[in-house]
């Protein structure tokens, strides 16, 4: 039980210092930290939601970044017919509200997760991840063509959202308002995945015919999943469009569904706990590299590199790794 | 009229050859070693690169041809057994990351080395010019050749497959490995050629694509896709299945791209319609896809049973 009590105290202490990483970064007159933790926060947000299936649903999704580009796309798109005060396709009127927005941004990543996964879990294993992928790809080279969004540029949004009682143009209020969010979206991961249909899940990853033999439709519940971790997946791209406040077809780009999956692997699969560390990981290790003078633009050499090691040698990802060190320190 | 559509229908097999080129290594590696290989993409860059250094430093395209060709086969041994040989017991997702960490490494490294900017390379002047396929038809030499070359390459690996000694324990590797092993067979010799095999095929046609399109970091992710869409619709593991997938989707693609632009200019104002009608003909062959698998799951030609 040593165990349990190292792993509370360790949680309670990052708790505290995510919270006070404000304050300390005013004092220490370093604003750019903030940004830079609310863009890891935002990151972890995605992964958590990749690893209910690739992780826990053990299914090998590479086009997780269509959702969050998706999710991204929506509040860009939003704030653009409500300044233009056009209504798209005659029905739905544009809007800055972040509670209007970020729900319609998960609605979107929802359905169309749901249109996706219809199709894409009538296969298994490599096909599958080849298909998600192509599918994230066809996303992606439609949002490049359409020339009002702003083609293969982007487009800026010029404001963040609004949001009663809190001013989320300052940066602080953001970063918490993230990573309450990060939170929210942890404790639901950790509800859903002790709950029956969390169980069934892990099921599936285990034995899909077992699972079938005693009458549990698994498509559908894979399909479920599928929607729930689509829609977290928009809600970090429509974070992310607030935060950097530039939306652009890169967001959907194939190396970004990488770049998920490798946050979750590298954090530690199936943990909900081992993709936020992996996302902290990831995003710090390539800003610290691209501070490199001169060689910081080749960053991801060093980063592919690590990857290929990290797999071949490590185990369980960086949370595997902390839980064995912690239940170690127990015993002795 | 007709004469676009013959201009169309050989540059739909130009690409079709050149994806069942990449498709073939792919199927092969997969339906052999059972590894997915995102890197499969730097291969084809690899080949691409290595034939348009050389031709800049020697101006042989012999000597081009020999380096893309053996560049890329190298580089792939090289991978499976630095890399590749560890994670054969391991699971996809294993073989995934770190074949995607692979492809980083080798795009940032050419990029380091070449440079952002694309290559140009000049086709060799017995290639140049055109001939007329059907009269009146003019049609550029050079892409015909990669036509020619593919469908001979094809034949090659089906006749290498079907009537060789080799091809007999590539086949039997592919569906009882453990008997071939048990035989006495140097299981992992044969993976390692199997692999120069592939990483060959996808050198090809990178270094055939090069005067082509551009020659850039980054050229083989492009297309890498197009293979995976490839070899879903043929079914995983069927070289079979990937030369009929090749065909249909380099037609189908190029036939979109040819008639959707001009048929949306009928109704819209030109850039918008090109704009779009670049990214709808894109759109095509995934929707191709999906029809597929609604249809089979497995794709058209499943590699067993």
């Amino acid at each position: 039980m040593a165990e349990t009590r190292a792993l509370r105290a360790l949680g309670l202490i990052v708790l505290v210092a995510l919270l006070a990483l404000p304050a300390v970064a005013h004092f220490a007159k370093d604003p750019a930290w903030i940004s830079l933790v609310t863009r890891m926060l935002i990151y972890a947000i995605a992964a958590v939601s990749l690893d209910l299936i690739l992780g826990y649903g053990g299914l090998a999704c590479f086009g997780h970044a269509a959702f969050y580009g998706l999710g991204g796309y929506t509040v860009a798109i939003l704030f653009h017919h409500a300044r233009s005060s056009e209504v798209l396709w005659g029905l739905i009127p544009g809007s800055t509200q972040f509670l209007v927005t970020v729900p319609a941004a998960m609605l979107v990543g929802g359905v169309v997760a749901a249109a996706i996964g219809a199709l894409s879990l009538r296969t298994a294993g490599v096909q599958f991840l080849m298909i998600t992928l192509a599918f994230a790809q066809m996303l992606f080279f439609l949002f490049s063509s359409i020339a009002t969004y702003g083609g293969n540029d982007g487009m800026t949004v010029r404001r963040r959202n609004e949001m009663p009682g809190l001013d989320l143009r300052d940066d602080t209020v953001f970063y918490y308002l993230v990573l309450a969010l990060l939170l929210l979206a942890l404790w639901a991961g950790r509800r859903l995945v002790r709950s029956r249909f969390g169980m069934v899940i892990g099921g599936i990853r285990q034995n899909e015919r077992r699972m079938a033999a005693i009458g549990i439709d698994t498509y559908r519940y894979k399909l479920a999943a599928f929607v729930i971790a689509g829609m977290g997946g928009a809600l970090a791209g429509a974070l992310m469009v607030n935060h950097a406040r530039f939306v652009s077809p890169d967001m959907m780009h194939w190396t970004k569904s990488g770049e998920f999956m490798v946050m979750v692997i590298l954090g530690g699969a199936a943990s909900l706990i081992g993709p936020v560390l992996g996302a902290v990981t990831l995003v710090g290790l390539e800003d610290l590299l691209g501070q490199i003078p001169k060689w910081g633009e080749h960053r991801m050499f060093a980063i592919g590199a690590i990857l290929v090691l990290v797999v071949l040698f490590g185990k369980g990802g960086l949370w595997g790794w902390i839980a064995r060190r912690l239940s170690r320190g127990g015993d002795g | 009229m007709l004469n676009l559509a013959v201009e169309q229908a050989l540059n739909g097999l130009q690409l079709g050859v050149t994806l069942f080129l990449l498709a073939a290594g792919l199927t092969l590696i997969f339906g052999i070693m059972g590894v997915i290989n995102i890197a499969h993409g730097s291969l084809y860059m690899i080949g691409a690169f290595f034939c348009a250094a050389t031709l800049a430093a020697t101006k042989s395209f012999l000597l081009a041809l020999l380096a893309g060709i053996g560049g890329a086969a190298l580089a792939g041994m090289l991978m499976e057994m630095l890399v590749m040989r560890r994670l054969y017991a391991r699971d996809h997702l294993d073989q995934v990351l770190a074949t995607f960490g692979l492809s980083l490494c080798v795009n940032e490294a050419f990029s380091i080395v070449f440079g952002q900017r694309p290559l140009y390379v000049d086709i060799p002047p017995w290639l140049a010019g055109s001939v007329e396929v059907v009269a009146g038809v003019p049609y550029p030499t050079y892409r015909l050749a990669i036509v020619v070359v593919g469908l001979l390459v094809a034949l090659g690996l089906y006749l290498l497959i079907s009537h060789t000694r080799i091809g007999m324990l590539v086949r039997a590797g592919s569906t009882h490995r453990d008997m071939v092993r048990a035989l006495g067979v140097d299981v992992r010799l044969l993976y390692t050629l199997v692999f120069g095999l592939g990483a060959l095929l996808a050198g090809l046609a990178g270094l055939m694509a090069g005067p082509v399109y551009t020659v850039q970091v980054g050229m083989g992710e492009q297309i890498l896709i197009l293979t995976f869409v490839v070899v879903v619709i043929g079914g995983l593991g069927s070289i079979r299945g990937a030369f009929l997938a090749a065909m249909i989707v380099g037609l189908v693609d190029t036939a979109l791209r040819a008639f959707v632009p001009p048929w949306l200019k009928t109704f819209m104002e030109a850039s918008a319609a090109d704009a779009l009608g670049g990214g709808l003909s894109s759109l095509g062959i995934y929707l191709l896809m999906a029809l597929v698998l609604l249809v089979k799951p497995r794709g058209l030609l499943p590699a067993h049973g």
